[in-house]
């Protein structure tokens, strides 16, 4: 009967939307422990520092590098298009702007995901397998307080750092390709970037930005390595989903903040 | 007070997903005694020790903790009787990331404001007893398999807890540090006036060491008494578990369809 088939098709697909809510309601609940029980990465901050060195630090030779080359590609292709309308020495802004509203925050953001995300999650999903968490409850220290909650925050704190980072080093291979290689006017490149680029409209959205994907990024890594199946599959698998939740998150709320933000612009 | 046993077990039924896994258990820790808790890989004796810590709550019965009822505490208290249990895991389960010295010293830090040189004091002491203060600056994955689970044994009694559950302690050590972890247990276990219990495989050292043994089957306790009248008993469980006979009334296999029967089916499919 083709009716049973479809209505298993439908039950089937019914159940996996219900188990996606059901996982995000426990994620959401997830969050909110993490907040909560935060006191101790707060007060006991050398917990959270040296969560930072691992996450952030180990992560700045990948940002910077690609910063760098993000950079001199935008003033490649930016000197490129410019000149065809005579305003190559807009190319300051061009460079400035992509990075500081969009690039620098995205694209961070992505190898954030996969250089630190990745980590956090395999971290977390190996301590569970390998029963270090049910070691450290038998212990009555809480696992959330003392292992999830210094990694969230190091990762809320890196991403804007990082991104704020990887701009700087764009805009820098920007000059080095516009200025140094093409011979674009120094002054102008500089100038022009000074006078339009807004403090508040486009380096503050940035931050706002980074800090918010910085956020979805620690959030998606903790709970995945947490809630992951104890095993070794378990532990791929939940590194893997981390990757790809948070890179399709990032964009996801890059579009959604960017609506929000330059609306009126 | 003090006559009242500090783990009790009353009609403890536990189930994992639906298949169950305890039934029925009457148990009794009295106070600064070693018990024993024995049987066949699989028949919940790790799952026994995670109710009485509270990290699983029994389907149905009740688990008494000094005078506390597991089932019932909520987390802070469970968390308040957590800080008087040392607890060995089955696997060690060291902290990766910090080194033997910082793993026993793991919970003076956090439950305590003890000075540095203090806890450097403690640490020692912990380690000299299971042997392995040459071992502080070790990481976990520098050390052996029975070497970890010695420092395990260290990290557990760091607070001097008023109880102590050991899951195998004995599994993969040398005869050597079997015999003086055996003893070990046994001197903290009178020195300090903790209780403890001890879940393991291995009958003539445990025997030597404790004072009452449980064996359980499939989830229920088929067999108990002293040691000595487990010695000497005629209970055909414990006869066979004491021999390690493959034969006899405790089935060493997961329950699964006869292998004869099983083998004509798959034949007859393949046909
Ligand atoms: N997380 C789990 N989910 C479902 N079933 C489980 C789980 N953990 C254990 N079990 C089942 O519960 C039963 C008892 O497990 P337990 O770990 O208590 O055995 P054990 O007596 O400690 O065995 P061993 O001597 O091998 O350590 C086993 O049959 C096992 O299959
Ligand atoms: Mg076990």
């Amino acid at each position: 009967m083709p009716a049973n088939g479809l209505t298993r098709a439908l039950q089937g697909l019914g159940r996996r939307v219900t188990d996606r809510i059901w996982r995000l309601g426990f994620a959401a609940r997830f969050l909110m422990a993490t907040v909560m029980y935060s006191g101790t990465a707060l007060r006991r901050f050398n917990l959270t520092i040296r969560e930072i060195y691992f996450t952030g630090v180990l992560s700045l030779i990948i940002i910077l590098v690609s910063g760098l080359f993000v950079g001199m590609v935008l003033g490649l292709q930016g000197y490129d298009t410019l000149q065809r309308y005579g305003s190559s020495e807009a190319l300051g802004i061009l460079v400035a702007l992509s990075l500081v509203r969009e690039l620098g925050p995205v694209v961070a953001a992505l190898l954030f995901a996969s250089r630190a995300g990745s980590a956090i999650t395999a971290e977390i999903g190996l301590m569970k397998a390998t029963e270090q968490l049910s070691a450290m409850e038998m212990m009555a220290v809480d696992p959330i307080a003392r292992v999830v909650a210094p990694r969230f925050w190091a990762g809320v704190i890196s991403m804007p750092l990082l991104a704020m980072l990887f701009s700087a080093m764009g805009i820098f291979g920007g000059y080095l390709v516009g200025v140094q290689l093409i011979g674009v006017d120094e002054g102008s490149f500089w100038s022009q970037m000074q006078a339009s680029v807004d403090f508040r409209e486009d380096i503050m959205n940035g931050v706002i930005k980074s800090f918010v994907f910085g956020a979805i990024i620690s959030w998606i890594a903790v709970f995945e390595g947490y809630d992951c199946e104890p095993t070794a599959e378990g532990v791929s698998g939940a590194t893997t989903r981390t990757v790809v939740t948070s890179s399709l998150a990032i964009l996801a709320a890059d579009f959604i903040l960017t609506a929000l933000m330059f609306r009126g612009a | 007070m003090s006559s009242e046993p500090l783990v009790k077990l009353t009609d403890v039924n536990f189930t994992y997903d639906r298949r169950p896994v305890l039934q029925g258990i009457n148990m009794e820790i009295p106070r600064g005694k070693v018990v024993a808790i024995m049987g066949l890989s699989g028949c919940g004796k790790t799952t026994t020790l995670r109710l009485i810590g509270g990290q699983l709550k029994a389907t149905s019965g009740e688990v008494k903790v000094n005078g506390q009822v597991v089932n019932d505490l909520d987390n802070d208290g469970l968390y308040a009787l957590r800080r008087r249990m040392g607890m060995l895991f089955q696997f060690g389960a060291l902290f990766t990331d910090m080194s033997v010295y910082d793993n026993v010293a793991f919970q003076m830090r956090e439950h305590t404001d003890l000075p540095n040189e203090l806890i450097h004091d403690l640490v020692m002491m912990k380690l000299h007893a299971v042997g392995l203060r040459g071992a502080q600056k070790l990481m976990p994955s520098e050390l052996s398999g029975g070497m970890a689970r010695r420092v395990a044994l260290a990290r557990a009694i760091a607070l001097d807890p008023l109880l102590i559950l050991y899951d195998e302690p004995f599994a993969g050590l040398d005869p050597i540090s079997l015999s003086v972890v055996g003893k070990l247990i046994r001197t903290l276990n009178d020195a300090l006036g903790i209780s403890s219990v001890v879940v393991t495989h291995d009958i003539q050292e445990s025997l030597k060491i404790v004072d009452y043994v449980y064996f359980v089957s499939e989830g229920k306790i088929v067999a108990q008494g002293t040691a000595d009248e487990i010695k000497d008993s005629a209970e055909p469980y414990v006869h066979q578990f004491i021999w390690g006979e493959a034969d006899g009334p405790v089935s060493f296999h997961y329950p699964a369809r006869s292998f004869g029967e099983q083998i004509y089916k798959e034949a007859a499919r393949a046909r």
